[in-house]
């Protein structure tokens, strides 16, 4: 199983996560990331490149799949205005044994950090809005993998 | 060639996407970028730091000294932050 979902309404992990604890496997990992209360933000704004997201997600499943022995793993990602408290992506593996699934957990949502075209701009309770910058710290955590 | 803007450029430009005949001496994307910095002061904002910017041909991605060749779509964006 390989799924990879942008949707503009609001996401869950359960949702996100269905069926991969019915692939025979003893583990399924996983990463939800969510909007977060940065000093006054009261929500985040996702843009994307429709097309290359959903072949660049599906590209980094490949490529967990051919470094890990796994059963499935599914990429869920929010697009549009996402209000703090909510998810922003959901990330899952499922495998044998739980070091496949956690490493390419860890991976998956690395890499997607780095190499998937989305733009988050944050707004805040006074009208302000102000488009994310990259981290470098990221870079230093998707490098890990190359 | 399509052009597509994403996020920040896409609002200094004011347009998501617009097309543009190559000149012969366009060979690359930074050659590109050079020219489509002089098209309206948003374009020369947009533009004026290329270290800042990334770029997908095809929607591909690939660095600034990439050939244009015979790739359809040019998509110019700032460093991703999703996740």
């Amino acid at each position: 199983m390989r799924r990879v979902v942008i949707s503009d309404e609001p996401i869950s992990a359960e949702v996100a996560l269905a069926g991969l604890s019915d692939l025979g496997g003893g583990a399924v990992s996983s990463f939800t990331g969510i909007s977060r209360d940065d000093g006054g933000v009261t929500a985040i704004e996702l843009e994307h490149y429709p097309g290359m997201t959903e072949s660049s997600l599906m590209r980094l499943i490949d490529e967990a799949f051919t470094r890990w022995a796994l059963l499935g793993a599914a990429i869920v990602h929010r697009i549009g205005r996402v209000a703090v408290g909510e998810p922003v992506v959901v990330v899952g593996a499922a495998s044998r044994h739980r070091a496949d699934a956690l490493e390419a957990t860890a991976f998956l949502i690395d890499r997607l950090k780095t190499d998937a075209p989305f733009w988050k701009k944050e707004h805040y309770a006074d009208g302000r809005s102000v488009w994310v910058d990259a981290k470098s710290s990221d870079d230093d955590r998707s490098s890990r993998w190359a | 060639m399509r052009l597509v803007y994403f996020a920040a450029v896409r609002e200094a430009i004011g347009v998501a996407s617009e097309t543009c005949d190559l000149p012969t001496h366009v060979r690359t994307i930074d050659d590109m970028i050079d020219l489509l910095a002089g098209q309206s002061p948003g374009h020369a904002l947009a533009f004026q730091d290329k270290a800042r910017l990334r770029f997908a041909l095809d929607q591909a991605m690939v660095p600034l000294d990439a050939a244009l060749c015979d790739a359809h779509e040019l998509a110019i964006f700032p460093p991703v932050t999703g996740g």
